[in-house]
C-alpha cells in the first residue's frame, strides 16, 4: 500500500502575531512547527505502512524552510518526501495550492492520501478536500478512526454533536483530526536515517506548471490585529457578593442573561 | 441582471440549524443593498414543509433538491447536485455555514466550480466592487485577514454565531422552485453507514450563545459536574481548556482553543483557565468573557469583562444559584 501525507509548516502555537512595515504577518523569529493535525496524518500513514507494507511519501509546499518539517516525518519513519517551493507560490491560495499539490501527487503512486483537517494558521481547512477532487477520489474530513481492508476503507468521522462512519473504495483522501492516534517522536535512529532517505525538491517548472496559471483566486487586500480587549473589572467583596454582582451585571448591563 | 444571492440550508431531520438562518439574516440585508434576489437551497428527503420557514426568514426563493439519495449528507451528492444548480442559474454567491458539512462540501464545491473560497469568516459586507468583502480570522483569531474573490460565483462559509437571527416574518412568500438534479453512481463512491449523535441537552460548542469552560483548574474530570449544574441553569454549553483535555478530563470535542474548536458565543465563562495565548485565540472573540479564578495575576483577566478572584470550587455554586434566581423572575 503506498501512501502520500501532505503536510505543512506552521507557526508554533504560542506564537504571537505581529504584522512587519508592509502590513503583511511578520514570521521573523518565529518557531515553526510541522501543523499538529498533520502529525497525525503522518503517524496513520506510517502505521498503515507498518500494517500493509509499502511506502509513505510526505509532500509539502512551501519555502525552502519546510524541508525541516519533511525531515521530521522522514525521522518519524516516512520514507521519501517532496518539497515544491517556487517563489512564485507567494501568496497562492488554496485552489492554487491544491492544483500545486495534485501535480506533485498525481506523479507518485498511492492508494490513500492524509492531511490534517485544518492547518493552523491559515485556519481554512480546504486544501486537502481540494485535492481530492482534483484527483477525481472520494475524501473524508475530520476522520477519528480509519480501517482499511484490501481496497475497501470504513472511517469514522467526527461531525457536528456526534460522529459518522462513512464506507469507501480507494484510493481516497482522508483528513486527520485529534484523536485518530497518537503520533510517535522521532527517534534518535530515525533521525539518524532520515538524513540519507531522499527529498527532492521541485520548483513550479519542474512540475510543468507556470506562476500564471496558478494564479489566485482569492486576494487579501490587508491583514489586521484584533482589538485589544480592554480588562473589565475584578468584582469586589466575598464569593457571595462578587456572585450576586456578576448575576447583575450580566442582567442589566451586559443584557445576556 | 440579479443573480442572486445563495444560502445552502443545512438540516437534520426537517430541523434548520440556526447558522442557516443566521446567513438568510445578514443574506437578505445584503440582498436589499445589492439589488439581488436571496436565494435558499434544500437539499435532503421530506424537506418541502421548509419552504415556508426560510421565506420567512427573508428568502426570495426556494429551490428543493429533494432525493432519497440526499437523505443523509455525502461530499459526492451534495457536490454534485450543487454543481449542476449553480452551472445553470449563474449566482453571485453561494454561502453556508462553517459547520462539519460546510466544511466539507464548500472546499470541494469551490474546486469543481474552479473557484477560490472564503473559509471560516467573520464578517461579510456588500462592497460595489467586489460584491462582498470577508473578514476571517488567522491563527486562530490571533490576525485577520481580509479578502476578497476574484472569480465568480463567490463561495464563502461563515462562521456559526457570527450573524444575529432576524425576526420570523410568517407574511412573506417565496416562490419555490423543484429543481431537476441528476446524481449519477460516480457520486455515490462514499456512502454513510452510520450516524451516531451524542444525546446531550446542551447545545452544540459552535453554535451555543452561552459556553462555560474549565481549565486545569478544575483539578479533576470529577470536578466538571459543577460546571455543567451551572451550564445546565442558563443553557449553556460546557468546553475545556487544552489543559483540561491533555489531562484528559474532557474529550477533545469539547476543547476550545488554536487546537481545538474555535468559539464566538454571547457569553463565555472561563473557570480556573489561566488564559494562554492558544486558549485566548479560540474564544477571544466572544461578547462577553467572565473569568473566576483564584489567582489575581492569571492572563484570562486581562481579557475578561468582568472577574471573580476566587476559589471556584466555592464561587460556581454560588453562581449557579444566582443564575437561578434571574432565570427564574
Amino acid at each position: 500500500m503506498n501512501i502520500v501525507v501532505c503536510i505543512k509548516q506552521t507557526f508554533d502555537t504560542e506564537a504571537k502575531i505581529v504584522l512587519d512595515g508592509s502590513g503583511k504577518i511578520d514570521s521573523n523569529g518565529v518557531n515553526l512547527i510541522i501543523n499538529p493535525y498533520d502529525e497525525f496524518a503522518i503517524e496513520e500513514g506510517i502505521k498503515l505502512k507498518e500494517k500493509f507494507g509499502g511506502e509513505v511519501t510526505v509532500v509539502s509546499m512551501g519555502s525552502s524552510r519546510a524541508a525541516e518539517a519533511l525531515r521530521t516525518a522522514l525521522a518519524m519513519g516516512a520514507d521519501k518526501a517532496v518539497l515544491v517551493s517556487d517563489p512564485a507560490l507567494d501568496g497562492a491560495d488554496e485552489w492554487a495550492a491544491a492544483e500545486v499539490l495534485a501535480t506533485a501527487v498525481s506523479s507518485l503512486s498511492y492508494d490513500v492520501v492524509l492531511a490534517g483537517r485544518i492547518a493552523i494558521d491559515d485556519g481554512s481547512s480546504q486544501v486537502a478536500v481540494r485535492l481530492a477532487e482534483k484527483l477525481n477520489i472520494p475524501s473524508v474530513s475530520s476522520v477519528l478512526k480509519l480501517d482499511i481492508d484490501g481496497s475497501n476503507a470504513t472511517a469514522t468521522r467526527e461531525i457536528d454533536g456526534g460522529t459518522e462512519v462513512i464506507a469507501l473504495t480507494l484510493p481516497a483522501v482522508f483528513t486527520a483530526q485529534k484523536g485518530l492516534n497518537e503520533p510517535r517522536y522521532p527517534s534518535v535512529a530515525g533521525i539518524m536515517k532520515a538524513k540519507k532517505k531522499e527529498l527532492k525538491t521541485l520548483s513550479l517548472a519542474d512540475l510543468g506548471l507556470s506562476g500564471s496559471e496558478i494564479a489566485a483566486k482569492m486576494k487579501v487586500e490587508k491583514f489586521s490585529l484584533p482589538a485589544a480587549r480592554q480588562a473589565g473589572r475584578k468584582l469586589d467583596g466575598d464569593a457571595a457578593q462578587a456572585a450576586r454582582e456578576l448575576a447583575r451585571l450580566l442582567r442589566e448591563e451586559a443584557k445576556v442573561l | 441582471m440579479a443573480k442572486g444571492i445563495w444560502i445552502i440550508i443545512e438540516q437534520r431531520n426537517g430541523q434548520i440549524r440556526k447558522v442557516s438562518l443566521e446567513l438568510l439574516s445578514q443574506g437578505r440585508l445584503i440582498a436589499d443593498q445589492a439589488g439581488e434576489n436571496l436565494v435558499a437551497v434544500i437539499l435532503g428527503q421530506n424537506i418541502e414543509g421548509l419552504g415556508g420557514e426560510v421565506a420567512s426568514y427573508g428568502a426570495d426563493k426556494v429551490i428543493l433538491v429533494e432525493d432519497d439519495k440526499l437523505a443523509e449528507y455525502t461530499t459526492g451528492a451534495y457536490t454534485s447536485v450543487l454543481n449542476q444548480l449553480i452551472r445553470k442559474d449563474e449566482p453571485q454567491a453561494v454561502l453556508i455555514g462553517n459547520t462539519a458539512v460546510g466544511k466539507d462540501l464548500a472546499p470541494r464545491l469551490a474546486q469543481r466550480l474552479g473557484v477560490g473560497m472564503a473559509s471560516d469568516c467573520t464578517g461579510m459586507e456588500y462592497d460595489a466592487n467586489s460584491f462582498l468583502t470577508f473578514k476571517r480570522p488567522v491563527y486562530a483569531g490571533k490576525a485577520f485577514a481580509h479578502i476578497v474573490s476574484q472569480a465568480r460565483p463567490i463561495v464563502a462559509s461563515i462562521r456559526p454565531n457570527t450573524f444575529p437571527v432576524a425576526a420570523a416574518d410568517s407574511s412573506r412568500q417565496a416562490e419555490v422552485v423543484k429543481a431537476d438534479t441528476q446524481i449519477d453512481p460516480a457520486d455515490l463512491k462514499a456512502i454513510v453507514k452510520e450516524v451516531a449523535i451524542a444525546a446531550s441537552k446542551r447545545p452544540e460548542l459552535t453554535e451555543a450563545n452561552i459556553i462555560v469552560s474549565g481549565g486545569r483548574g478544575m483539578k479533576g474530570p470529577e470536578n466538571f459536574g459543577i460546571l455543567e449544574e451551572l451550564a445546565d441553569v442558563i443553557g449553556a454549553a460546557v468546553g475545556a481548556s487544552r489543559a483540561a483535555v491533555d489531562s484528559g478530563w474532557r474529550e477533545h470535542k469539547f476543547q476550545v482553543g488554536q487546537t481545538g474548536k474555535t468559539v464566538s458565543p454571547t457569553l463565555y465563562i472561563a473557570c480556573g483557565i489561566s488564559g494562554a495565548i492558544q486558549h485566548l485565540a479560540g474564544m477571544g472573540s466572544s461578547k462577553f468573557i467572565v473569568a473566576v479564578n483564584k489567582d489575581p495575576e492569571a492572563n484570562i483577566f486581562n481579557v475578561a469583562d468582568y472577574g471573580i478572584v476566587g476559589d471556584l470550587f466555592e464561587v460556581v455554586p454560588l453562581l449557579k444559584e444566582e443564575f437561578k434566581k434571574l432565570v427564574n423572575q
